[in-house]
């Protein structure tokens, strides 16, 4: 080893001896003073190379995130069309369920479920179809229920479907009873869908809240069937009788699942009908 | 034997019009997608099956609705009737004749039920039935006619292709 190595490797040693004594803090306030000047240093370098960093690798980042983007888009789709399947299987369930409760706590009558499948083509008549027909023993005249109470009656039958009469048509009218009046009544629809009672007595005292249940008078309908409440009276002392405006309880606009009475014949009075012979 | 079409399409357009388009309502009125369709299949200029049409659509609504077939018939017919007279005479503005049709098409077919279902018994207040059901289903009935009319002028050049390009 020459001369000028070995002082090379002297002040090597010494210089690296004082950097150890100032990192070890054997100067006091100088030491403290240079490692944090160090340590600033490092930490602007650091934050300068990170942010160089990001900005190399960004855009090979924004490629993946828009495959995992759409990835998850494609699993968000399909996992909200799963839940509306679910949803609505939900209701369908629950509209199920409540028919059966109806159907077990009026055991006196036979049911069979069928789904509304359609309706009248014409804006001026309120029927829906059904996916029941003869082949289910459907048969013409029945009456459609749902668990809410009245809905109609079976107008004409096929092999696999029913058209129905909605009580909202102009041209249904029901014999009811009122329970809280004492009275009977005739309900009858009309082309608004709104239905409304007349050929109340004046002697009846009829309220609004009053429930109206059908009579079973004229053999159309079972008696005892939930109708709907009454919802404002029109009496006129000059005429002969009250009127009602009534609140279904059946949602008309949201059928979705019936229940036909397929043990229930209706009756046809017409042969007992007094016929009015002209007076000569 | 393109015109076979007939049939499969106006099955569609019954199940359409019993299933969603009477769910679709304005009011208490809903368009009528079997008349649109018809006036604008016979306001097509190559077009001559359209009485064909009309008669296949008569007897499958005749199965469908509790509508008289009669008030179908007639007012179908009437519907055609005056889409053939008007496709002759308002050739150059299409579209004009399509408004024309389906406007007083609606009119005419409305006022039809209207009378027939009154003489059969049911409680109609004229009022009631214009503000809430005819102008409703006019106006739906109007919207519906050009996207109807564009399909069915490119159904007529399928059914029935100029002769170079058959």
């Amino acid at each position: 080893m020459n001369s000028r190595s070995l002082q090379t490797t002297i002040v090597f040693l010494v210089v690296g001896g004082i950097l150890v004594l100032a990192f070890g803090g054997a100067f006091g306030s100088a030491s403290r003073g240079l490692t944090a000047a160090l340590v600033d240093i490092q930490s602007w370098i650091t934050s300068r190379f990170v942010g160089f960093q990001d900005f190399v690798t960004a855009p090979r980042d924004i490629v993946t995130l828009r495959q995992r983007n759409a990835e998850l888009e494609a699993q968000v789709s399909q996992l909200q069309a799963q839940l509306i399947e679910l949803q609505q299987r939900v209701n369908e369930t629950e509209i199920l369920a409540a028919l059966v409760d109806f159907s077990r706590s009026n055991p006196e009558s036979t049911y069979k479920a069928a789904s509304v499948i359609g309706r009248d083509p014409s804006p001026f008549l309120h029927y829906i179809i059904i996916n029941r027909g003869s082949n289910d023993d459907i048969r013409r005249g029945m009456p459609v229920v749902t668990n809410q109470g009245l809905v109609g009656r079976v107008d004409a039958v096929i092999a696999d479907a029913a058209r129905v009469q909605l009580i909202t048509d102009p041209a249904s009218s029901v014999n009811v009873y009122l329970q809280n009046a004492d009275t009977t009544a005739v309900l009858y629809g009309s082309v608004t869908g709104d239905v409304s009672l007349d050929l109340i007595s004046q002697n009846a005292t009829v309220e609004a809240g009053d429930l109206i249940l059908t009579s079973g008078l004229g053999g159309g309908y079972p008696a005892d069937l939930i109708i709907g409440q009454v919802v404002t009276v029109r009496s006129l002392e000059f005429e002969l009788f009250q009127q009602a405006t009534v609140q279904p309880a059946v949602d008309f606009s949201r059928l979705e699942i019936v229940l036909v009475i397929t043990n229930f014949r209706p009756v046809d009075i017409t042969p007992l009908e007094p016929v009015t012979t002209p007076i000569p | 034997m393109r015109n076979l079409i007939a049939f499969p399409l106006l099955i569609l357009g019954v199940i359409l019009q019993s299933s969603v388009v009477s769910q679709v309502r304005l009011l208490s009125g809903y368009a009528d997608l079997l008349l649109v369709l018809l006036a604008a299949w016979s306001l097509q200029e190559r077009v001559d099956s359209a009485w064909h049409w009309g008669a296949v659509t008569c007897l499958l609504l005749g199965f469908v609705s509790n509508l008289p077939l009669a008030v179908i018939i007639m007012g179908y017919f009437g519907v055609l009737f005056l889409a053939r007279v008007l496709q002759r005479r308002v050739w150059q503005a299409p579209l004009l004749a399509m408004f024309s049709v389906v406007f007083f098409g609606t009119l005419f077919f409305h006022a039809l039920s209207f009378i027939v279902l009154r003489f059969l018994g049911a409680s109609f207040a004229f009022g009631e039935v214009m503000g809430l059901i005819t102008l409703p289903s006019l106006l739906l009935n109007m919207l519906l006619s050009i996207p109807i009319y564009s399909s069915m002028r490119e159904l007529s050049h399928w059914v029935y292709p100029l002769e170079d390009q058959v």
